[in-house]
């Protein structure tokens, strides 16, 4: 057991560095040169050489890219192209906001959904689940800006119950911080929960077409005692693969609910940079999501895991 | 109702009848529209009324009238990319199945790592460097969700080459591209026509999304994830403006998703062609 957590924790490390890889290769070496690209066409061939070595562009790829590595292990991820401040201390507050936000929709909508998801399979086919269908399929197809909107116009616009814009900063109490944050974390909660209903109502469900739980209906037990006493416990592996899958998911929802709330979060600073272009900024913030991604994706097969008695016998 | 010899449920008549409506509208409703696209007719957010029958955007442009192009431009770059994805992942996923060895063994890890990034990230980055402009936005998105397709093409390949007809062929001394034609395409159909439905409608909302972000489609074309965004500020008035576009996005995916139920349940997948998100 250990070792099978032990081998998935090490690929999931490799998956990191293959990751981080990817995104030099994307950032740094397909674009051709950068320095032209920056500087423009009317550049001399001195500003230009000038230019390359103070980004290292004079030396191969496969330097700079162990250079950038051993830099963001340090915490150091160059300057920002644009203002030339240091990308640092920008992301950290801007990623604890991210973090804040994405754990505030998490603790909301994991209960009520692993919760909705387990009533929606004991009334299989009923009108409660068959409701439950539709509004989840509503809620899965509407994109994160649609929810934003419509809880801005009911909570903000009609009601004025919750104010649109959540820009929080560090002066704020923490009550404050929950209240301004809590219409971006409720589209969340929509987006994710519709999603997480529906896989924890198919793995239940999925439980239910197997022999030992039609034997426990031939003995005439209760459906809500099978659900929970012989369904459920064999469902809670894919359960919890699903929840930590919906949190990476939610880690990534946030950059178009951050856009509509305009929350300094790591979402809006890449939108930002991305629309000015500004390359060590936009690698440094596809970093940190998709390192809290594959973190989170590993976390998910490492509780799968443990949730599986199958597994945790030694083999 | 019977469609293509088999009954449809009310969900999917009404399914079928808003892509119908949706595509139609994509296709020619542009020759019906009122005014031009960037046509200025009225002021800012102008009320409803029987000149412009959803009042107009923050410029005064007929949000009729722009949400018709927005159509052809949103669904339009939605199945190029899905189309351009398709093409690639159904080639390399047969290609890697059929050649099994290094081949398969190489795409396989390569589709794992670029799927180790969430989607909307990978496309930032690569906007962020190339700059957005319309093919870049097909290519970058194609390539990115052909992943997807990658899993699912070749997870059925996988199911199909090992069947006596393929190994038949093959002893006949037919080739990789007559045995994928002939032999696997197929026998796959099915699977992949459903997989191509839930695919558009993730593409559609990626596209929209990356519209609504400013990184898509560029003004002054007719978008309708960007003209969420361009009209935004509409609802802090309590105007509906901005909910236009994104309802037509919601109905749009809502309506796919229910003619994706309906084909998912005429042909259940073989198994282990499950393809999750």
């Amino acid at each position: 057991m250990l070792r099978l957590i032990a081998t998935r924790f090490v690929l999931g490390v490799l998956t990191l560095l293959a990751v981080s890889v990817l995104i030099f290769i994307c950032t740094q070496i397909l674009p051709g040169d950068v320095a032209s690209a920056v500087l423009g066409q009317q550049a001399t061939p001195e500003a230009l050489k000038i230019f390359r070595a103070e980004l290292g562009l004079d030396q191969p790829a496969y330097l700079r890219y162990l250079h950038w590595l051993f830099g963001v292990l340090h915490g150091d991820f160059g300057k920002s192209m644009t203002n030339g401040r240091v990308i640092v201390d920008e992301l950290a507050p801007r990623f604890i906001n991210t973090l804040f936000l994405a754990g505030y929709a998490a603790i909301i909508a994991v209960p009520l959904s692993v919760g909705l998801g387990i009533l929606s399979a004991i009334n299989e086919g009923r009108l409660t689940d068959r409701l439950a269908n539709i509004v989840t399929l509503i809620g899965i197809s509407a994109p994160e800006f649609f929810v934003g909107y419509i809880l801005i116009f009911i909570f903000t616009a009609k009601l004025a119950w919750f104010p649109s814009l959540a820009t929080v900063d560090s002066t704020m109490s923490l009550g404050e911080h929950f209240y301004v944050a809590f219409l971006p974390a409720l589209t969340l909660v929509v987006v994710v929960t519709a999603h997480m209903l529906r896989m924890t109502r198919n793995s239940v469900l999925s439980i239910m077409s197997t022999p030992y739980v039609e034997m426990a209906f031939l003995k005439g037990l209760k459906r809500s005692r099978v659900v929970a006493w012989h369904a459920l416990p064999n469902a809670l592996g894919p359960i919890v693969s699903v929840v930590a899958l919906d949190l990476a998911y939610l880690v990534v929802g946030v950059v178009v609910v951050e856009n509509v709330f305009v929350y300094p979060g790591v979402g809006q600073y890449m939108v930002d940079a991305v629309s000015k272009r500004d390359v060590p900024v936009i690698q440094a913030c596809g970093l940190a999501f998709a390192g809290v991604f594959v973190i989170l994706n590993t976390l998910a097969d490492i509780l799968a895991m443990l949730a599986n008695p199958r597994l945790r016998r030694r083999r | 109702m019977n469609i293509l010899g088999h009954r449809a449920p009310p969900t999917a008549q009404i399914g079928l009848l808003i892509v119908v409506f949706f595509l139609l509208t994509a296709l020619i409703g542009p020759w019906f529209a009122p005014y031009g696209q960037s046509q200025s007719v009225g002021d800012t957010w102008a009320p409803v009324s029987a000149k412009m029958w959803l009042g107009a955007d923050q410029i005064g442009r007929d949000m009729l009238t722009r949400l018709i192009y927005g159509a052809r431009m949103t669904i339009g770059i939605a199945a190029a990319c899905t189309l351009l994805s398709f093409f690639i992942g159904i080639t390399l996923g047969f290609i890697a199945a059929v050649m099994g060895s290094w081949v398969d063994t190489l795409l396989s890890r390569l589709v794992d790592v670029i799927l180790s990034i969430p989607p909307l990230i990978l496309a930032l980055i690569v906007l962020g460097v190339f700059g957005s402009s319309i093919p870049v936005l097909i290519i970058t998105i194609g390539i990115i969700d052909s992943t997807k397709v990658f899993r699912l093409a070749r997870a059925l390949g996988m199911n199909i080459t090992v069947l006596d007809y393929v190994e038949v062929a093959r002893m006949r001394g037919e080739g990789l591209w007559w045995i994928i034609r002939s032999e696997i395409m197929p026998n796959a159909m099915a699977p992949l026509v459903s997989e191509f439905g839930l695919r558009f409608c993730f593409n559609f909302l990626f596209v929209a999304s990356l519209s609504f972000l400013g990184i898509g489609v560029q003004p002054p074309y007719a978008d309708w994830g960007g003209m969420v965004r361009e009209n935004a500020g509409a609802i802090n008035f309590g105007l509906f403006a901005p909910l236009y576009p994104a309802i037509a996005i919601a109905m749009l995916t809502v309506g796919v998703n229910l003619v994706v139920d309906w084909l998912l349940s005429i042909d259940a997948r073989p198994s282990g062609a499950q393809a999750e998100m």
